[in-house]
C-alpha cells in the first residue's frame, strides 16, 4: 500500500506504484460487485460532497454510487445555479463548505486548476472530478483498469487516443498515467484539435486514422464537443466522421484483438459507428462505467484512511 | 542653494562603455558638475558631502508603462504609495499608463491625474493619454489638447485598435503634433482568451493559449502603418524571438520606431507559472526560454530600446481566482532594478547598457531632460550597492498591493538612495 496522498488532484504527481495501489484496491471492488459481495461501509460516518460546478450527470452519478455503497453520507450540490452566479467566488464557497466539516469533497469545475486552487483551502480530502481541459484522474484510473482487465497488463500496449485532443482533460490525464505505466502513445486526429507542443510529451502525433491505429492494442476514442463541430476547428460532423469518426475500416488498422474504449458519453456517428460501440467482442465501453464506480470506491476510501491517519498524526501532536 | 557632492561613487553614466569611479555635484535640483576620478584635495570646501562608499550612482530609473490605479481603483494603488514604491526602487520618474477608470481621454481627467500626482506622489509623474476615447478603438482622442495638458504619450495601453482605418487615421493626426504612440502588439484574434504561450507548457496545465506569432503579425501591422503615415512609434513590449526580426528591418529601414519589454519577460519564463501561480499571469503571458534569451540578447544590442516594470497592481481577490478568469499583471517598481540586475551578474549586460534601457532611452524617447549623468540634466539619481544579496518579502513592499511574482525570490542590487529634483526623497 503506497498511495498516500491528501487529495486526488491529478495524475501528474503520482508514481507507478501509487497507480498501481489504487487501481489493486479498485480490482477488489470490482470483483466483490460481479460476485454480489456487499462492500465493507468503510465510509460509514463520513461526509462527502459533490461541487459539479460544470453538468455531469454519469460521473456524478458514479461518484455518489460509490460513496454510497461504502456507507458515506453522499449530499450533491448543483453549483451551477447557487452561490456563483451570486458573485461568491470560489474560494468563499470553499470556505464555507469546509466549515461544515465535510470529509470528502469531489469536485468539477470548467475552469484548468479551480480545484487544486480550492484543495489549498480546505482541511477534507478533495477529488477532482474534471478542472477544466487540464485533469480528469479517475476516468484515467478507470480507463487504465479496463484495459489491464483485458490485456492483462498495463505496460507495453500500443495505445491510440483519437479525437479531440485540445479540449480534452480525458487525454492529458490518460497520456499522463499510460505514459507513466511504459506504453507506447499515439495521438491521433486533426491537427486543429491538437494541442500545441504535444509531441515534446514523447507521445507519437498522427493526422490520420489509418496511420495512427497501425497495430494499436487498445483504441480510445474521445467526445468531439457540439460546440467545436461547426467550422471553427473542423468543417462539419459529416467529414469529421469520414476522416475521424471510428467504424469497421478503420478498425481494420489495428491489432485483431484491439479493444475500444469511450468516456462517453457518445455521439454515436459523429466519432464513432454505433454498431462498433455495440459490439461485446471489441467495445468496452459498458466495462469503463463499470470500473469507473470500482475506481472511484479505492480512490475515496484510501484518502479517507490517509486523512484519518493524518488527523490522528495532528492529533498526537506529530508531523504537519 | 542647496548643494550636495556625492563622493567616492561609481559612476553609471549611460552614455559611457563602463563605471567611472568619481564624484558628482548637485545644485538647486540640477547636476551641476560631474568629476571623474578621486577628488583634489581641498576640492569644494564646505559643500556638504556624502560618501558613496563605492556603490553605484546612476541617473534615476524613467518607468514607462507604470499604472497607477487613480482614478478609479485607489484600493489597489494611489499616486502616494506609488510614488513612495517607485523611490524605494530607484524610480524617479513614472510614466502612466491611461487605462484606469475612467480612462485617462479628456484633458480634466488628465488635469485630475496630474493634480493628484503633484500633491502625493515622491516621484514624478509623466502621464500618457488613451489614443482613443474609452479606450474602444472607435474614435481619436483631443491629442492636441491632451499633450497640452501634458501628456508625453498614447496609448490604449493592452488594448490594441483593431479597426485599422481608426488607427491609422489616429497615427496620422498624431504624425501632424509630433506626439509618440505606444502600441501593444498583439494580433487580436489570435490572441483572443488566451492565457499563456503556446506550448508544451500551456498544453499540459489544460490552459487556453495564443501563439507566439501573435505578437510578430501585431507588429508587422504596426509597421506597416507606420510607415505609411510617418508616425513616431513605440511597441510596448516585444518579448518574442519571431518578432525580432522585423523590428530589426524596420529599425534600418528608419522608421521612427523604438521597442521595450518587461523586466518580468526578461527574467522569468512560462515555466514559472508552475502550478497555476496567478502572480506570474501577465499581459502578454510569459515565453518560452529561448524567447527569453533572444529578448535578453536583443537588450544586449540594443534593439529592445526600454526596460520598464509594467507596474500592474491588482488586489488579492483578483489574483485568488482559477488562472484563466485571475486578473493580469504585477507590481514592479520596487523590484525594476533588483530584477534586471540578474541580467548583469547573469553577465547578459553592462551596468551601463542596462541604465540605458532603464534611464536614458525612455526618457530620451519621450522627450525628458533626465537619464543623463551630465552638468544640466536634472538631479534624478539612484545610489545603490548592486551585490547586496536579500531575499524579496512581498509584506516589505510600499505598493498597496503586492502582487510580485519574487515573492521569495533570492534577488540582488539594494537602492541605498533616491534623489529626485536634488531632494533625497528615498533612504
Amino acid at each position: 500500500m503506497t498511495f498516500r496522498a491528501r487529495h486526488l488532484l491529478g495524475i501528474e504527481p503520482l508514481g507507478q506504484d501509487e497507480i498501481v495501489a489504487l487501481l489493486d484496491r479498485a480490482e477488489i471492488h470490482a470483483n466483490e460487485m460481479r460476485d454480489g459481495v456487499t462492500p465493507e461501509r468503510r465510509l460509514a460516518g463520513l461526509t462527502q460532497i459533490n461541487m459539479f460546478f460544470e453538468a455531469s450527470t454519469r460521473t456524478q452519478a458514479s461518484f455518489e454510487l460509490a460513496g454510497k455503497r461504502l456507507g458515506a453520507d453522499v449530499m450533491n450540490m448543483a453549483m451551477g445555479s447557487s452561490s456563483l452566479k451570486k458573485g461568491e467566488t470560489l474560494i468563499d464557497t470553499a470556505l464555507t463548505l469546509n466549515a461544515m466539516r465535510p470529509d470528502l469533497i469531489v469536485v468539477r469545475h470548467p475552469h484548468s486548476g479551480a480545484v487544486d486552487l480550492l484543495a489549498q483551502k480546505v482541511n477534507c480530502a478533495v477529488l477532482n472530478a474534471g478542472d477544466g481541459r487540464h485533469e480528469h484522474p479517475t476516468q484515467a484510473l478507470l480507463d487504465a483498469l479496463t484495459i489491464r482487465r483485458a490485456k492483462g497488463r498495463l505496460h507495453r500496449l500500443s495505445i491510440a487516443i483519437c479525437g479531440d485532443i485540445a479540449h480534452s482533460r480525458v487525454a492529458r490525464s490518460n497520456l499522463l498515467l499510460l505514459g507513466k505505466m511504459e506504453n507506447r502513445l499515439r495521438l491521433v486526429g486533426p491537427p486543429t484539435l491538437m494541442p500545441p507542443g504535444i509531441s515534446e510529451l514523447g507521445v507519437e502525433v498522427f493526422e490520420s486514422m489509418e496511420e495512427g491505429l497501425k497495430g494499436a492494442d487498445v483504441v480510445m476514442m474521445l467526445r468531439l464537443q457540439k460546440e467545436r463541430m461547426d467550422g471553427g476547428y473542423i468543417p462539419s460532423e459529416r467529414e469529421y466522421y469520414h476522416r475521424y469518426g471510428l467504424d469497421a475500416e478503420k478498425l481494420a488498422y489495428a491489432k485483431d484483438d484491439a479493444i475500444v474504449m469511450h468516456p462517453g458519453p457518445m455521439n454515436r456517428g459523429v466519432e464513432i459507428d454505433g454498431t462498433i460501440a455495440d459490439d461485446i467482442n471489441r467495445s468496452v465501453i459498458q466495462t469503463q462505467v463499470e470500473m469507473g464506480v470500482a475506481v472511484r470506491m479505492a480512490a475515496m476510501e484510501l484518502l479517507a484512511e490517509n486523512l484519518k491517519q493524518a488527523n490522528a498524526r495532528g492529533a498526537e501532536g506529530i508531523g504537519a | 542653494m542647496t548643494e550636495l557632492l556625492f563622493t567616492n561613487a561609481r559612476l553609471i553614466d549611460p552614455e559611457a562603455e563602463a563605471p567611472q569611479p568619481g564624484a558628482l555635484l548637485i545644485r538647486g535640483g540640477e547636476i551641476a558638475e560631474v568629476i571623474a576620478g578621486p577628488l583634489e584635495d581641498g576640492a569644494f570646501p564646505g559643500t556638504e558631502r556624502l560618501d558613496c562608499g563605492g556603490a553605484c550612482l546612476a541617473p534615476g530609473i524613467v518607468d514607462l508603462g507604470v499604472k497607477v490605479s487613480e482614478p478609479g481603483e485607489r484600493h489597489k494603488e494611489s499616486f502616494r504609495s506609488a510614488g513612495r514604491a517607485a523611490v524605494a526602487g530607484g524610480v524617479t520618474t513614472m510614466v502612466t499608463r491611461p487605462d484606469t477608470s475612467p480612462t485617462i481621454d479628456t484633458p480634466e481627467v488628465l488635469e485630475f491625474v496630474s493634480r493628484r500626482a503633484r500633491e502625493d506622489s515622491l516621484a514624478r509623474v509623466r502621464p500618457m493619454a488613451a489614443l482613443t476615447k474609452g479606450r474602444e478603438g472607435r474614435e481619436m482622442t483631443e491629442i492636441g489638447f491632451l499633450m497640452d495638458a501634458g501628456a508625453v504619450a498614447f496609448t490604449d495601453g493592452f488594448r490594441v485598435v483593431e479597426n485599422t482605418r481608426v488607427y491609422a487615421r489616429a497615427l496620422t493626426y498624431a504624425r501632424a503634433l509630433g506626439a509618440l504612440v505606444v502600441g501593444h502588439v498583439q494580433e487580436p484574434g489570435l490572441s483572443a482568451a488566451g492565457v499563456a504561450t503556446a506550448g508544451k507548457f500551456a498544453s499540459l496545465r489544460g490552459l487556453p493559449h495564443v501563439s507566439p506569432m501573435a505578437e510578430r503579425m501585431g507588429l508587422d501591422r504596426d509597421i506597416a502603418l507606420i510607415e505609411m503615415t510617418g508616425a513616431s512609434y513605440h511597441a510596448g513590449q516585444v518579448t518574442t524571438a519571431r518578432a525580432l526580426p522585423p523590428l530589426e528591418r524596420a529599425k534600418a529601414n528608419g522608421f521612427d520606431i523604438t521597442a521595450g519589454i518587461s523586466v518580468h519577460h526578461l527574467t522569468l519564463n512560462e515555466f514559472d507559472v508552475a502550478d497555476y501561480r496567478t502572480f506570474f499571469k501577465l499581459t502578454p503571458p510569459l515565453r518560452s526560454e529561448d524567447d527569453r534569451m533572444a529578448a535578453v540578447e536583443a537588450v544586449a544590442s540594443g534593439l529592445i530600446d526600454v526596460i520598464s516594470s509594467f507596474h500592474t497592481p491588482q488586489d488579492e481577490e483578483s489574483k485568488r481566482l482559477p488562472f484563466e478568469v485571475a486578473a493580469s499583471g504585477a507590481v514592479g517598481l520596487e523590484t525594476l532594478l533588483p530584477a534586471s540586475l540578474r541580467l548583469v551578474h547573469g553577465g547578459h549586460l553592462s551596468l551601463n547598457r542596462l541604465f540605458r534601457a532603464l534611464s536614458r532611452n525612455p526618457a530620451r524617447r519621450l522627450g525628458l531632460p533626465g537619464g543623463r549623468l551630465q552638468a544640466g540634466a536634472p538631479a534624478d539619481l539612484v545610489l545603490f550597492d548592486e551585490h547586496a544579496p536579500f531575499v524579496l518579502d512581498r509584506e516589505t513592499l510600499h505598493s498597496k498591493s503586492r502582487n510580485t511574482p519574487f515573492d521569495g525570490a533570492r534577488l540582488q542590487g539594494k537602492v541605498r538612495g533616491t534623489w529626485v529634483a536634488g531632494e533625497r526623497v528615498f533612504g
